[in-house]
């Protein structure tokens, strides 16, 4: 079974024909790269699957289901998230609580009003555990995302959607906006959250019961780097690559 | 995998929070010993208006919409009171509150769907709008709402019948009414301190930040501001009810926009981003107006001293000054 399948994709500005029918399938567990130069397309598409733009032809499928017309809300109850270029976060909540408030929508739990969000500590133990990795390159987790360097907000920017425990992941350029020094840090340290979650113990893993397959950009060896799917607008001989990354997560069972 | 201890977690709020409300409450419930009549019937003014402030903080503060129509849920609550005076004959104070609950949940539910939809300076408008809407209704429909003159409620019975006003008005209202108001006061913060620190107030502050991020993380926006305008208009209302035995009349003054900005301006003199900052905004507005009151009641004394050519103006000041220096004494603080 493909875990998405997008039909002829269109989406136009006017004249500019930003996304013109596109047509690719991405498998269980695979892991790509969306690539293409500036303005071909590739933010537009994670637009349009993730359901902030509504297409103006074609459909998408998501494991077997058309959810072209789903909700944004619809799209993450059935398992595609992203994160965004431009870091978008809950600036005046703390790191934690932007991962905390994450994982109580994810159960179901925002719609409570009557119990203290403080109080429910498996929600808070996972979001020390998703913020684990980052802490490494964090002095305090109690911080504000507005506060905190670039390289940092991206990485929470990364760990917020990646609390939704999708199976589907559009990073949407994890690594723009940041120095190219600290572009492979970046990358590294969102592998490093994907392998901790895959040598999870066993309840945890039976409480999850998926891992995370993951390849950064820059990682030339990396068998996900293929290109694979490619807006068709694409200009070869672009001389600067800019990169959207599709990642698949998939049960591992 | 063993789990690190939390290094950072927000638990010991509520404890901090309890250090600070457990004294307050005591000192609160020592004013009708400790202060005379009219202070305590002060006090449970500001009360009353700062569970509606409290109530208008959950979209201010909390959802980061600012309503310029909170006047026409405070007015619904005392006019739903009011109206189950007049045609209904009821004269229980829990009634009284059931009454103005049922009342602002539907006029707040039908007015939510309509401004939620919009943000910003547009939802302000069209909350001003409506609550307007509401403000000419009681103005024009004289013979049920009584119109300018407004609708009388008498002394109500409290604690289902327990109670009821026997002695003078101002003793029952600062002794049994002061501690009715108090304890719904208590029951009305704890809620809503319950509410901001639950995982639904974070899911409005998520909002806040940032309405398409939080889209994006699964919070159906305009569901959840709804629910938050459901409440916070609940909140108001509630409060309306109480103030409605306080004082004795409602006029349709209290659905009008200038109320409205009354308790924007409460909000926003205590501070809307911390909780108990339009509580405490709401005690310095009565505070202010209780001391202009007595400032404008020592000068007219003092203006009548000085005789002579300044007679003419210092007696028409003194005129002016010494109705609402009487209206301040009476209690009807909110004009």
């Amino acid at each position: 079974m493909s875990l998405l399948v997008t039909k002829d994709l269109v989406k136009w500005f006017g004249d500019t024909h930003a996304v013109d029918h596109v047509n690719f399938t991405v498998k269980e567990s695979e892991v790509l790269a969306l690539i293409g130069s500036n303005g071909a397309g590739k933010t537009t598409l994670v637009n349009l699957i993730s359901g902030l733009f509504r297409p103006d032809g074609g459909q998408i499928l998501f494991r077997d289901a058309d959810v072209t017309h789903q909700s944004v809300h619809g799209r993450i109850k059935a398992g595609i998230a992203r994160s965004f270029q431009l870091v978008n976060l809950f600036d005046q909540l703390t790191a934690l609580d932007n991962v905390a408030l994450t994982i109580f929508s994810r159960e179901g739990k925002i719609a409570n009003l009557v119990a203290l969000a403080a109080s429910d500590s498996a929600v808070w133990d996972e979001a020390h555990e998703i913020l684990a990795p980052v802490r490494a390159r964090r002095r305090r987790r109690g911080c504000w995302p507005a506060a905190s360097r670039r390289a940092s907000a991206k990485l929470l920017d990364v760990a917020v959607a990646y609390a939704l425990r999708p199976k589907l992941l559009f990073l949407d350029e994890p690594t723009s906006g940041v120095s190219t020094r600290e572009k492979a840090p970046i990358m590294d340290t969102v592998t490093s959250i994907v392998r901790s979650q895959r040598h999870l113990g066993g309840d945890h893993r039976a409480r999850h019961g998926r891992g995370l397959q993951l390849l950064g950009p820059d990682r030339r060896d990396a068998p996900g780097d293929d290109p694979r799917a490619t807006a068709r607008r694409t200009r070869s001989g672009a001389t600067r690559r800019s990169s959207t990354n599709l990642i698949g997560t998939t049960e591992t069972r | 995998m063993s789990v690190p201890a939390p290094a950072f977690r927000p638990t010991a709020s509520s404890a901090r929070a309890l250090r600070v409300a457990v004294p307050i409450a005591v000192l609160l419930a020592l004013v009708p010993l400790v202060l005379p009549p009219y202070g305590a019937i002060l006090l449970a003014y500001g009360l009353v208006m700062a569970i509606g402030a409290l109530g208008f903080n959950l979209l201010l503060g909390y959802t980061g919409l600012l309503s310029f129509g909170h006047s026409a849920y405070f007015g619904v609550g005392a006019y739903a009171v009011a109206l189950m005076v007049k045609y209904l004959k009821v004269g229980s104070m829990e009634l009284f509150l059931v009454g103005a609950i049922v009342a602002s949940v539907l006029v707040t539910a039908l007015f939510g769907v309509v401004c939620v939809r919009y943000t910003t300076i547009f939802f302000g408008i069209l909350t001003l709008a409506l609550s307007q809407v509401l403000w000419s209704l009681a103005f024009k429909f004289f013979w049920v709402t009584g119109g300018t003159d407004g609708l009388r409620v008498p002394t109500p019975s409290l604690f289902g019948g327990l109670v009821t006003g026997a002695g003078t008005r101002s003793v029952f209202m600062s002794h049994a009414y002061y501690y009715y108001v108090l304890i719904v006061f208590g029951l009305c913060v704890a809620l809503m301190w319950v509410i901001v620190n639950s995982p639904f107030g974070m899911a409005l502050q998520a909002i806040r930040d940032n309405e398409t991020r939080a889209e994006f993380v699964g919070v159906r926006i305009w569901r959840y501001r709804w629910v938050a305008f459901l409440v916070s208009g609940v909140f108001t209302g509630l409060a309306g009810a109480l103030w409605v035995p306080l004082n004795g009349l409602t006029t349709p003054d209290i659905m009008h926009w200038t109320f409205s900005g009354e308790i924007v301006f409460m909000t926003v003199l205590g501070g809307f981003r911390s909780f108990a900052g339009p509580i405490i905004g709401r005690h310095r507005v009565q505070l202010s107006q209780d001391v202009r009151g007595r400032l404008h009641g020592l000068l007219a004394i003092a203006a009548r001293r000085r005789a002579g050519g300044a007679g003419a103006v210092a007696a028409h000041r003194d005129r002016r000054d010494r109705r609402a220096s009487d209206r301040a004494a009476s209690g009807e603080t909110l004009r």
